[in-house]
């Protein structure tokens, strides 16, 4: 069992999203701790994603709070909250295709760069420094997740278990504090996923981060989660240790997902 | 208020031209995303046919036919061409084309566009060529107290029953449901067994066609036509085409609507010179205030 | 062209251009010499519209209406104040660059087909309020004349030769400026808006700000061109200024290559020496022109000299990073 601080690291409190007629997330208290990996699962359409897009900063709630390390995060735009420390992937994988895999990650570093229009027109000294680090920063990036090789292929032509692992690159080059993944498993074979695990636990006790991540794969949410949340039409219908939602009846008839 | 209703009417009248040739645009548009600058140069090449017609063939028609007959035949053969033109712009400049991706397509557009209008000006010459009074209705009507042309009365009455028609078709029919399918998912609707090649011609056919119906109108009414009418009324009727939202068909035709009668307002009451700017501005406002168009677009996009 | 041939071209390209450049002036006439001076003028339209169109990926169909501000700020204070034009060519980059942040601002986030037509909508309104020449500051149709040639010390730029110097010394400084800010942070930032705006976002990348950025740049250079047209032909009017400008920056941009500064300069060329070419054919040249941008799309719909990733531009980041250090 990991050791989690028990200190909260994000926080939504009565989080409400409305589109239209159609309520996607109602009054969802949920908390994440310190050094936890904590899974949102449910059915299709129970809020999951609407969830993390609030979180962060592309929808805004109709009501409600979050709250990340302390700090009201609530209707900040999604950069702004980058730079606060939350990273996240896209279901379906949102890379820049055209983009070598090194200037993915590199785009990963913008926000905790400074140079500006002055310092790339004069390419001082302090600008030539910074793009070094940066490059270094991306290279140790992509050899973590082992892209290294094809650090100067286009994107859209690395094979696909690899593009996930990219996106995780590039979300990594945030230097967040809490990594936000939005169906990472997807997609990828048995041993993909395998590795994909082994990886989120080793990140997270080396850079002591928080993982937040929605799966319908159960293998993963039973095999690394610390805390699991069970939405149903935009309700936690169930929260606590993976066995004891595994068990729970509440949750087995609001259709737990595949099993696979 | 009679002065209102009057400049409400003509304001109408200008609308339709716009609003049948913003539909011509956005059926391509929504289904190919392809803004087509050619298309106002179909417009533009219905009005000169019905122009050579009426000049040219006038006394052979006329005496068969008699004079509206005439007109009707030359609307006729004038959509016909253009129904031929519009089939074959597409063939050869725009599909080859289309696996390129959007911008190239709007250059080829642009490059259509140019070959078009100087087809036209190459043929018909640089100068304003008018359409023969004798052969177009004059008489003035009063209706409830209002004057009007029976010109006006013509086309608002064509406008409004092809308007009408048109949008039956487009949103009751199995080939307008095929079309509004196709812009908002193309691969879906294939798949459900639309055929892409059949939607493309029914688009080209159909939006030409009432192009040319339009410039032939336009011709009578304004009796003035000139090659570059085409860049024109294009603009104004992509600017319809936007500001009822994009892939919105029949948004396309009450945003021309709209369009008119702001423009003949704009002229009214601000001044002539400023009534373009006045439009544009509007626009502008209107896309701020609601960015996806005045009728909404149907098209969402997922996170 | 062979891909084998590709990477000596790519570096023999500079040299092989700086020669032509100086080379020019001793094998043409003034009427060639005007022309590559037009050549140069379109390169920094279609220059300025890369940074919005190309590296962004902004569809800017109004381009024109910014060009149209840098000339005619040019030709008014010339005209009025007596202001030598090339002091100027700092004022009309500022000035076409406040006016783009001020009338971008609400309609930045417009999504690209409705920007694209707010754009379309932009250039008209200037090019019909510069026709319609409110408080009698532009002249109206006829424009505005009578403006200075440049001075620059005691060298005065009055002959086409030097008009030519000119414009392509201002070209070679922007491609500098322009090349520099492609491998920059900034550089970046705006090719990941132009690859998914809504994972730049997510990325930590301010969109908004980035793009109002490139705006304001882009603005700015094609002010700067219409400085140098207003001191070449002393008189400025706004059928220079049409929609129909904005598409030929437009098509530039695509012609070249989107987001690559030598293929932009040879859209421009394209574009600029093509109608020269075909001059005798008469009214059958823009027919010819029409075939050659559909012909262009169908077989290089990439750009005559696209922007390769990977590769080159990678390796030359790294290269020219570490060689600082060594």
């Amino acid at each position: 069992m990991p050791e989690t601080g028990r200190e909260t690291v994000l926080e939504t409190r009565e989080l409400t999203k409305r589109f239209g007629g159609l309520t996607a997330v109602e009054s969802l208290d949920l908390r994440v701790h310190r050094g936890e990996i904590s899974s949102l699962i449910g059915p299709n359409g129970a809020g999951k994603t609407t969830v993390f897009n609030v979180v962060t900063g592309i929808y805004t709630p109709e009501r409600g709070t979050v709250e990340f390390q302390g700090g009201d995060i609530t209707g900040k735009k999604p950069h702004q909250i980058v730079e606060k420390g939350i990273a996240r992937t896209f279901q379906n994988i949102r890379l820049f295709p055209n983009l070598t895999c090194m200037e993915n990650v590199m785009a990963g570093l913008h926000c905790r760069t400074t140079s500006g229009l002055a310092a790339a027109l004069f390419r001082t000294g302090r600008q030539t420094e910074e793009e070094r680090r940066i490059v270094e920063a991306a290279e140790d990036r992509l050899k973590q997740v082992g892209l290294w090789e094809t650090r100067f292929e286009l994107a859209r032509n690395v094979a696909y278990g690899r593009q996930r692992m990219l996106e995780i690159a590039r979300a990594l080059a945030t230097s967040p504090r809490l990594l936000v993944l939005d169906e990472p498993s997807s997609g990828l074979n048995p041993r993909e996923t395998e590795d994909l695990m082994a990886f989120i636990r080793r990140i997270i006790r080396d850079e002591h981060l928080t993982v937040l991540l929605i799966e319908h794969d159960m293998n993963v949410v039973m095999g690394i989660s610390d805390w699991v949340t069970v939405m149903d039409g935009g309700r936690k219908i169930a929260e606590g240790p993976p066995r004891q939602i595994y068990h729970d009846p509440l949750v087995i008839e609001a259709y737990l997902g595949s099993r696979k | 208020m009679r002065v209102v209703l009057e400049q409400l009417i003509n304001g109408l009248t200008i609308g339709s031209f716009y609003g049948l040739i913003a539909l011509g645009y956005s059926m391509v548009y929504g289904v190919l995303k392809l803004i087509n600058f050619a298309h106002g140069d179909f417009f533009a090449l219905g009005s000169y046919i019905g122009y050579t017609l009426l000049v040219f063939a006038s006394a052979f028609v006329t005496t068969r036919v008699g004079l509206w007959g005439g007109l009707v035949v030359t609307v006729a053969v004038a959509a016909l061409c253009l129904a031929v033109v519009g089939v074959l712009v597409e063939r050869v400049a725009y599909r080859p084309i289309y696996p390129a991706g959007r911008l190239p397509a709007v250059v080829s557009a642009l490059g259509a566009s140019i070959i078009l209008q100087n087809l036209i000006m190459i043929i018909w010459g640089p100068r304003y060529q008018a359409y023969p009074a004798a052969l177009i209705p004059n008489f003035k009507v009063q209706l409830g107290g209002l004057t009007l042309t029976a010109l006006q009365i013509l086309i608002l009455g064509i406008s409004l029953v092809l308007m009408v028609v048109l949008y039956f078709v487009i949103q009751r029919t199995t080939w307008g449901a095929a079309v509004r399918a196709t812009a908002l998912d193309r691969d879906t609707a294939s798949l459900m067994g639309i055929n892409f090649n059949r939607v493309i011609r029914f688009i080209f056919t159909l939006g030409p066609a009432l192009g040319a119906l339009t410039g032939v109108m336009v011709g009578m009414y304004y009796r003035q036509i000139s090659f570059t009418m085409g860049w024109n009324y294009g603009l104004k009727a992509f600017t319809a085409t936007i500001l009822g939202g994009i892939g919105n068909i029949p948004g396309a035709m009450f945003g021309g609507l709209i369009l008119g009668v702001l423009e003949m307002f704009g002229s009214a009451y601000i001044s002539t010179p400023w009534k373009d700017v006045f439009v544009f501005l509007i626009l502008i406002i209107v896309l701020i205030l609601r960015p996806n168009g005045l009728f909404g677009e149907k098209i969402a996009e997922k996170v | 062209m062979t891909a084998r041939f590709l990477p000596t071209l790519r570096r023999l390209a500079l040299p092989l251009a700086l020669l032509i450049f100086a080379g020019f002036p001793f094998f043409a006439n003034d009427y060639l010499l005007d022309v590559a001076f037009f050549f140069g003028i379109y390169s920094l339209l279609g220059l300025s519209l890369n940074i919005v169109l190309g590296e962004v990926g902004l569809y800017d169909l109004g381009h024109a209406g910014f060009y149209a501000i840098g000339a005619y700020a040019t030709a008014i204070l010339n005209t009025r104040f007596g202001i030598p034009v090339l002091l100027l060519l700092p004022v009309s980059a500022i000035a076409a660059g406040v006016f783009a942040f001020l009338v971008t601002s609400p309609i930045i986030h417009l999504r690209g087909d409705y920007l694209c037509i707010v754009t379309i909508g932009m250039g008209e309104i200037v090019r019909l309020a510069l026709i319609n020449n409110p408080l009698g500051l532009t002249g109206g149709p006829n424009g505005v004349y009578g403006i200075d040639t440049p001075t620059l010390g005691f060298f005065a730029i009055d002959s086409s030769l030097a008009y030519y110097i000119l414009v392509w010394v201002v070209v070679g400084a922007s491609i500098i400026a322009l090349r520099r800010l492609q491998r920059s942070r900034i550089g970046r930032a705006w090719n990941c808006i132009r690859e998914d705006e809504v994972a730049a976002q997510a990325t930590g990348i301010n969109v908004r700000s980035h793009k109002l950025l490139a705006f304001v740049l882009g603005a700015a250079l094609a002010g700067v061109a219409g400085n140098l047209y207003a001191t070449k032909l002393l008189v400025v009017s706004p059928e220079s200024f049409t929609f129909w400008e904005s598409c030929l920056m437009f098509s530039i941009v695509l012609i070249g290559g989107m987001g690559s500064v030598p293929g932009v300069i040879i859209g421009a060329a394209a574009i600029s020496l093509f109608p020269e070419v075909f001059r005798s054919f008469a009214n059958y040249r823009m027919v010819i022109f029409g075939v050659a941008m559909i012909l262009m799309m169908m077989f290089r719909p990439g750009g005559l000299w696209p922007r390769r990733r990977g590769g080159t531009e990678a390796r030359d980041l790294l290269q020219r990073l570490w060689r600082r250090n060594a």
